[in-house]
């Protein structure tokens, strides 16, 4: 299969659904004309091909960009919004936690909104916690708001279209870090469905669960400890909600030992929701205590040091192994 | 137009810190690009050293001020002490922060520089809360908040503008125009054109000034802040100038007209002001090359003393979470 970098197949993706439907329009700052000139970018090119009406460069303003999202979608298009960090979802959360996620609920199933936000995350970039904070575990907290986080170029991509095709509200997950990574992606409209985990490596010891870079972590931890005749089973979870609580469980029945691992800090963190789930429903299968792998309880430091002291490792995914096997 | 020239003193003053500060930001440019010398994304204020030494020029000590992403300039303007900033925008533990912000945030308490932002639109609620501690214990202190034309958007600038207008605040809105907002050009995102205009909406004097003319900025700056002091509740000034880099030293301002960059770059403020005050006769061509020099050897020591600096240790990513306390911390 062809390679594309994890920002070109975002591209693509966002080309097909425009090309596909005329109700999908892009919104955000800096979607159109952006100071960063690389065709690596997400939305890079777009404005040229899809033109002004469709790609819409708005000022920096995080509730009307939601805002916009949640009216328009309302009445029947299907827009794709861009926040540029994922902690300038602050900004924005009104629109979404109070309305994009509610207001289907609140007219009694008569409204929808089917709108994505496309949320720019991650670490590593040494801007600080300003700039770098996974809120995932709020945005999966409010009922009525999905939330996807690939960690490669087909998902990337194939999330993507299921998303701005979903008739929920979809909050997408971009790990910057990610756009200059390739990996195979498939030609077309092909999408990955919402709530469907993917095992990347098959193991009988023990089950880690992860998304996003970290997944990373956990297939390198995996590789080295198979050396030492260690088997774990490597899910990539890729969409947070809907949940797919089905592809866990069955890891966990059989590993009877479960390891999760986030970037975002342990305490109330994604994490701490797959743990309890399998307390709840696969206790009887675990043969030790879950272990979360998962940033500090601190904002993310600037330093480059501290950056990646913060940061879940292989290291840190091979010694949770080890304390429960 | 100015009326009234300021002191030839205060004005030699202040083009001597707007060298000061073209010369670091100039190093910070030059060392950018270089491997491992900066962390992270620089955003310079070339272009805008009139507006920060033309408001600090009439603040007293015990005033505040509240900056943004683009802070070298304000903080330098305003006292900071040059090494352990550039310490800090190095990463350094000995830097201001202790390594914790780096270039966005920072924050410099011995100045009065306080809760520093790199959210756009932050500054100016935050302002409203500390014009309100200085309006409540009675002080004669007042808070000056610097924000962009792009920040103009933000919902929370114009909550700000409105509850310090209804309870008169003493509280300077500062916005410094530099005509864009990323790559996003002023008409682009403001439909009339100029900031100052909205004053008049929450009911305050809002002034539009020549943000590249230090006299002009200094004489608007220390009229409105005399408004704020006497009580008469906040005002908005406009500095209209320019970002001649890009938003950071990663952008290579593809989506500028070169034509009007040339523009402004031929309006300057450091070279067009030092122009001004040697035809005025307030300094000689010597002065201006001794300021020169002696900022270069600041910067030069900022930097010596910067690189000589250790990183923090990892472990300490994780101090100043919470307050130190008897009964201990989470
Ligand atoms: C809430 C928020 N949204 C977006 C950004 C990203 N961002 C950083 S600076 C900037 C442009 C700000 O423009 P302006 O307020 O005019 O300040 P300038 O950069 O021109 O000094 C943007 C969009 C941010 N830091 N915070
Ligand atoms: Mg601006």
């Amino acid at each position: 299969m062809r390679e594309l970098h994890t920002g070109q197949a975002i591209q693509e993706a966002l080309a097909i659904a425009m090309d596909q439907d005329e109700r999908v329009f892009l919104a955000g700052e800096g979607v159109g004309t952006s100071i960063h000139d690389n065709p690596l970018m997400p939305t890079y090119g777009l404005l040229d091909r899809f033109g002004k009406k469709r790609v819409r460069d708005t000022p920096v303003s995080e509730a009307a960009i939601a805002g916009l999202a949640v009216g328009s979608s309302n009445l029947g298009l299907l827009p794709v919004v861009e926040i540029m960090f994922f902690p300038f979802i602050t900004l924005a959360s009104d629109m979404l936690v109070n309305h994009a996620a509610k207001l289907h609920y609140l007219s009694g199933g008569k409204s929808t909104f089917p709108l994505t936000v496309r949320v720019k995350a991650g670490l590593g970039f040494q801007a600080g916690c300003q700039h770098s904070h996974n809120l995932e575990a709020w945005m999966a907290h409010v009922p009525g708001l999905k939330i996807v986080f690939p960690s490669n170029p087909a998902d990337a991509k194939g999330l993507l279209l299921s998303s701005i095709f979903d008739p929920d509200p979809v909050i997408v997950v971009e790990e910057m870090g990610l756009y200059w990574a390739s990996g195979p992606t498939p030609e077309g409209d092909v999408r990955v469905p919402l709530g469907s985990a993917k095992v990347l490596k098959p193991g009988r010891d023990a089950t880690v669960v992860a998304y996003g870079t970290p997944v990373y972590a956990a297939l390198q931890a995996a590789g080295a400890l198979e050396e030492q005749g260690i088997a774990l089973e490597v899910i990539d979870l890729r969409s947070l909600v809907p949940l797919d609580k089905k592809t866990v469980l069955e890891s966990v029945c059989k590993t009877g030992r479960l390891i999760t691992v986030h970037d975002a800090n342990r305490f109330c963190g994604f994490g701490a929701e797959l743990a309890a789930m399998v307390a709840e429903e696969a206790f009887h299968s675990l043969k030790a205590p879950v272990r979360r792998v998962a940033g500090p309880e601190a904002p993310v430091p600037m330093a480059p040091v501290q950056e990646s002291f913060y940061k879940p490792s292989a290291e840190k995914v091979m010694e949770a192994v080890r304390s429960v096997l | 137009m100015t009326t009234v020239k300021p002191d030839a003193g205060v004005r030699r003053a202040m083009l001597s810190q707007m060298i000061f500060i073209r010369a670091f930001e100039d190093r910070l440019a030059e060392l950018a690009p270089q491997k491992d010398a900066l962390p992270g994304m620089q955003i310079l204020a070339t272009g805008q050293e009139a507006v920060a030494v033309g408001v600090m020029a009439p603040l007293g000590s015990e005033d505040v001020i509240i900056t943004n992403h683009r802070s070298h300039g304000h903080l330098l303007a305003r006292g900071a002490d040059p090494e352990t900033l550039m310490a800090e925008i190095m990463g350094r533990a000995t830097g201001v922060n202790r390594g914790k912000s780096g270039t966005l945030h920072l924050i410099v308490p011995q100045v009065n520089a306080l809760m520093t932002s790199t959210v756009v639109g932050a500054g100016p609620p935050m302002a409203v809360g500390a014009a309100f501690a200085q309006q409540y214990r009675e002080e004669k202190a007042i808070t000056v908040v610097f924000f962009g034309d792009g920040a103009a958007a933000e919902g929370s600038v114009h909550e700000a503008m409105n509850l310090a207008a209804i309870w008169k605040l003493p509280l300077l809105f500062v916005c410094e125009n530099n005509c864009w907002a990323g790559a996003q050009s002023l008409a682009e995102h403001c439909a009339v054109g100029n900031i100052a205009a909205r004053a008049s909406a929450y009911g305050m004097p809002g002034q539009l000034v020549d943000g590249n003319n230090p006299d002009e900025v200094l004489e608007a700056a220390s009229q409105l802040a005399g408004h704020c002091r006497e009580g008469r509740g906040p005002a908005l000034m406009e500095a209209f100038t320019y970002r001649l880099r890009g938003h950071g030293e990663h952008d290579r301002q593809h989506y500028v007209d070169p034509e009007e960059l040339a523009l402004w770059k031929a309006k300057d403020p450091v070279t067009t002001y030092g122009v001004k005050l040697t035809e005025e006769g307030v300094v000689a061509v010597q002065d201006i090359e001794s300021m020169e020099r002696e900022a270069g050897k600041r910067v030069d020591e900022a930097v010596a003393f910067g690189q000589s600096s250790p990183f923090p240790k990892p472990e300490e990513a994780l101090e100043h979470v919470w307050v130190e306390s008897p009964w201990g911390t989470p």
